[in-house]
């Protein structure tokens, strides 16, 4: 599954775009950049609620493909302009977190 | 792992001591210290107190200390309505002083043997020379560990070959500046993705750098992020102002956290921060002493067989 495949599937919003295709090999749920940063893996996506530039920041020294903000959480705008300084998809979808890895599951195969 | 925080203040002197090196308490003491006479009332000393944004002041007869007159005693005249009395009906007169010349050491386990803020100090024909307080020696300390690291530094520029690997570098970071935390770590990152360092390799970089950054904002009264990099190893130091770890051990167990609930609203201080440093890194040592500050040192091998997993 590819980043682009991933947001018409799942249908969920961009907060920004032009950003380069890639591979997805699997997601992560969580709302602590700690934890993330301990157990996350790259290329995964990351379902979370914590909207914040620090969670762009953990994705892309993690090397992890995009994040997905659930529950239709706000995305700020500086958290917009950093994932676009730094090539950061970051999608928006209504779904939870659980929800949005369930559909993942379906989809995606992982 | 070299652990070596310990609990209460006066059982981590040790730690103090190889830290403040040879230092006096001269060196490091307030030289203009104010002191009052005998005869100057308490609302004298209340607003010199005041006027001069200080918690005490020494009462002397001659240079010679007598006594001296804190906040607390200011508070007990006022309560009782005698502001108008001399110092010395209020004062407390068992004065611990400290000879100049005495090693700062003697100082630090002065504060934990005392309940005193404040020592004055004296010169050899017992004559207030100073005064000590905290503040004086967390400032020492800071210089003390900027020169030593400096130092470090310096040596290490002359111990490695000239590979094109090669960084010193320095962040500054300050309490909660959550808007920067992660900076230092991209820019490394940067770096050694640029000198084709293994992803694998720079993640557990990443995870070290990134959490002794958040680390920095989230829990200290701000303090410095050093990097020395070159094709053997990556060495990350991190030292701050304080407030130092209570019990190191206890820092470093999965879920325990001091964070408040705004640090953990942004997605911090679940516990696992310092954990998860210390396991990516080959070499992990913590230094804390309560009131001083925290210095850690993280390696993570570049050059070796048998390296981690992530």
């Amino acid at each position: 599954m590819t980043i682009k495949e991933l947001q018409t599937d799942m249908n969920c919003r961009a907060v920004w775009n032009g950003w380069e295709d890639r591979e997805v090999t699997g997601a992560y749920t969580s709302d602590l950049l700690s934890d993330v940063m301990a157990r996350s893996e790259e290329g995964q996506v990351l379902i979370t609620i914590q909207a914040h530039k620090n969670t762009v920041a953990v994705a892309v020294l993690k090397d992890l493909s995009g994040i997905i903000t659930a529950s239709n959480r706000p995305v700020p705008d500086d958290m917009i302009e950093t994932a676009r300084d730094e090539e950061i998809p970051v999608f928006v979808t209504d779904n939870n977190q659980y929800e949005t890895g369930w559909r993942l599951h379906e989809l995606g195969g992982f | 792992m070299t652990n070596m925080g310990q609990k209460g203040s006066f059982q981590s002197l040790p730690q103090g001591c190889e830290l403040i090196g040879d230092l006096k308490i001269s060196e490091v003491m307030t030289r203009n210290v104010l002191a009052v006479p005998r005869n100057t009332t308490i609302r004298e000393a209340q607003s010199i107190m005041k006027e001069n944004s200080i918690t005490g002041v020494p009462v002397v007869d001659s240079r010679v200390v007598v006594g001296i007159v804190s906040m607390n005693d200011i508070m007990n005249a006022l309560e009782s309505g005698r502001m108008d009395d001399p110092v010395t009906d209020w004062m407390t007169f068992e004065v611990q002083a400290l000879a100049e010349e005495m090693p700062l050491s003697f100082a630090i386990s002065a504060f934990s043997k005392y309940p005193f803020r404040r020592f004055p100090v004296v010169n050899k024909r017992n004559e207030l020379a100073g005064i000590i307080t905290f503040r004086n020696i967390n400032l020492a300390l800071i210089r003390e560990l900027s020169r030593q690291l400096q130092e470090k530094n310096n040596l290490n520029e002359h111990s490695v070959d000239m590979s094109s690997l090669e960084l010193v570098k320095e962040y500054l970071l300050s309490r909660y500046d959550f808007e920067n935390g992660g900076k230092a770590s991209s820019e490394i990152k940067k770096f050694l993705k640029g000198h084709g360092i293994p992803s694998r390799l720079i993640r557990r970089v990443a995870i070290a750098s990134y959490e002794l950054e958040i680390n920095l904002v989230a829990h200290s009264d701000g303090g410095m992020l050093g990097f020395d990099i070159n094709a053997d190893r990556v060495v990350i130091t991190s030292h701050d102002h304080g407030p130092g770890i209570a019990d190191v051990d206890q820092a470093l167990t999965e879920g325990f956290s001091t964070a408040n609930e705004w640090i953990r609203s942004l997605g911090f201080g679940a516990g696992i921060g310092l954990p998860n440093i210390k396991r990516v890194s080959d070499e992990f040592i913590i230094q804390s002493t309560l009131g001083l500050g925290t210095m850690i040192r993280a390696v993570i091998n570049i050059h070796t067989k048998d390296q981690h997993n992530n």
